[in-house]
């Protein structure tokens, strides 16, 4: 058999395979999700593209990895621009990644967003972590580009609110390549200064582009790390970088950031004064008021008129000297007073008195007896001599004297029966003048006189 | 005075002319209180008015020691320039 056929090696084959295929596909773009991601230890990343039906296993070498600004990983949908290679020893073709792109979101915003939910995982954005402005900040760092808009914005505000802090500005390029590592290694160097009050991160507005430095995981964990308050300022306010998350004080701008240090300053130097004009105001007060109380007192009659409480004393020692001796005497009226009550009754209660009294009333008794016996001596007399009259009228001796006589017996009893006497008795006859002693003879009961 | 030593003097101070202001204290303790608060306050506003005024740059020598120089914004610009 002749042996007319050509037989290429493997190596020959895929030589000219490999030629035909980079031929074809030097350079394209190539939209797919990312799967099977991995980072070899040289720092390689390998990875497959894919959709619903087919696979491109693709290679991004460390030098175009660094370029690249967000975190591939698995299930991202990319934009890749390469070339395919073909790997001979394993007949495997790939895809030479030179950019790669997320799709939808800009590679920067996704890495943005990557960072941020890194970093919010981590508590770096916790409001716990913030620390507050110091209330007295003297001594202010600033980081930014000597030659920038922030700087300018930053002094001028201090200068125009409150000149006095020290400023040390630590230069760095905010935007390019460096910018970052610069940033972080100012951070460092102003806090290993050691007496700052507040560090402001600065720069002027730009495209998200050239405020990428603030964005970068390093700044952000630099200013997380910082002994010193970090306020960020960049852009403007609608800027928002990772810095500002992390920052224990997010200023829309340089200016407000500026602003912010002042105030707190300028408040507690208003706090001192007012406190100083309220201690000043509230003392004059005390004492305007005191001065008052005391000209009141000083006008007042005792002040005024220093003798007066003396002559008030003197008089009322006179009165009271004029009261007592008023007093004394009539104290010494009454004491008398009740002697005599008490010697009248003394007095009256002597058995002299009584003899007096005594002696008195005997003698109006005795008067009024005298007058008493006289009185009734006339009023006897007369009744006597009217008695007199009419016993002078009824008397036997008036009878006598017309003719009649009396017979009385010895004893003086009158005889008027016979059945008195007996013959012999003596009898006494009493004539109108003188009497006759006889006995009688003889005693008839019965006579012969007319019987009247 | 360092700012921890400011805060208590600042406390003391706000203290005393709170006290002053109620109008307890008897005269002769009130003007002792109020030398104290003036005192208080002028050493406050002395604290405040301590930082010095200045702008510098912090830069590194050869060793990579740090070092500060005087700063003004129009250097500065020309530097930026």
């Amino acid at each position: 058999m002749t042996d007319d056929r050509h037989v290429w090696t493997v190596s020959v084959l895929t030589a000219r395979i490999k030629e035909r295929l980079e031929a074809e596909f030097p350079a394209f773009w190539v939209e797919g999700e990312i799967s099977n991601f991995r980072v070899s230890n040289a720092g390689h990343a390998y990875f497959t593209l894919k959709d619903e039906t087919a696979s491109l296993k693709a290679v991004l070498f460390k030098g175009k990895a660094r370029r690249v600004r967000f975190e591939p990983q698995d299930g991202l949908h990319v934009l890749a621009f390469g070339g395919l290679d073909l790997y001979a020893q394993r007949g495997e073709y790939q895809l030479v990644v030179e950019l790669l792109e997320p799709k939808g979101l800009g590679a920067l915003q996704l890495a943005f967003e990557q960072l941020k939910a890194k970093l919010a995982a981590e508590g770096l954005f916790d409001p716990a972590r913030k620390r507050p402005l110091p209330r007295f900040p003297r001594k202010l760092g600033i980081v930014t580009s000597p030659g920038g808009a922030a700087i300018r914005d930053i002094l001028q505000i201090i200068s125009r609110r409150f000149a006095d802090l020290h400023i040390v500005i630590a230069p760095v390029r905010v935007q390019g390549e460096e910018a970052a590592g610069e940033i972080v290694g100012a951070l460092h160097d102003l806090n290993s200064l050691g007496d700052l009050d507040v560090i402001i991160v600065a720069r002027g507005g730009g495209s998200l582009e050239d405020l990428w430095a603030f964005n970068e995981e390093a700044v952000a964990r630099a200013v997380a790390g910082s002994k010193v308050p970090v306020i960020s300022a960049v852009g403007h306010e609608t800027d928002w970088t990772i810095a500002d998350f992390v920052a224990d004080l997010r200023a829309p701008t340089p200016s407000g950031a500026a602003e912010l240090v002042v105030e707190e300053k300028e408040a507690v130097a208003e706090l001192v004064a007012d406190l100083y004009d309220r201690l000043k105001r509230v003392v004059i007060q005390r004492i305007a008021r005191h001065r008052e109380r005391v000209e009141s007192l000083a006008r007042r009659r005792v002040l005024t008129d220093p003798a007066r409480p003396v002559r008030d004393l003197e008089r009322r020692l006179d009165e009271l000297t004029a009261r007592l001796a008023a007093g004394l005497t009539a104290a010494r009226r009454e004491a008398r007073h009740r002697a005599l009550l008490a010697t009248n009754s003394l007095l009256s209660h002597s058995p002299l008195a009584r003899i007096s009294s005594t002696a008195t009333l005997l003698e109006q008794l005795d008067g009024r007896l005298s007058s008493g016996i006289r009185h009734s001596a006339e009023r006897m007399r007369h009744r006597l001599r009217t008695a007199v009259g009419q016993l002078d009228s009824l008397s036997p001796l008036a009878v006598l004297r017309r003719g009649y006589s009396l017979t009385r017996l010895p004893s003086g009893e009158i005889v008027r029966s016979g059945r008195q006497v007996g013959a012999g008795s003596e009898i006494q006859v009493l004539l109108h003048e003188g009497t006759l002693g006889a006995r009688v003879t003889e005693v008839r009961e019965r006579d012969d006189r007319p019987q009247v | 005075m360092t700012d921890l030593k400011f805060e208590d003097a600042l406390a003391r101070l706000e203290e005393i002319v709170q006290t002053l202001e109620s109008g307890n204290l008897p005269l002769d303790e009130s003007l002792k209180v109020f030398e104290e608060g003036i005192r208080l306050a002028r050493s406050c506003a002395k604290y405040l008015e301590e930082a010095e005024r200045k702008i510098e740059l912090l830069t590194k020598d050869e060793a990579g020691l740090l070092k500060t120089q005087p700063f003004s914004l129009e250097s500065g610009e020309e530097e930026g320039k």
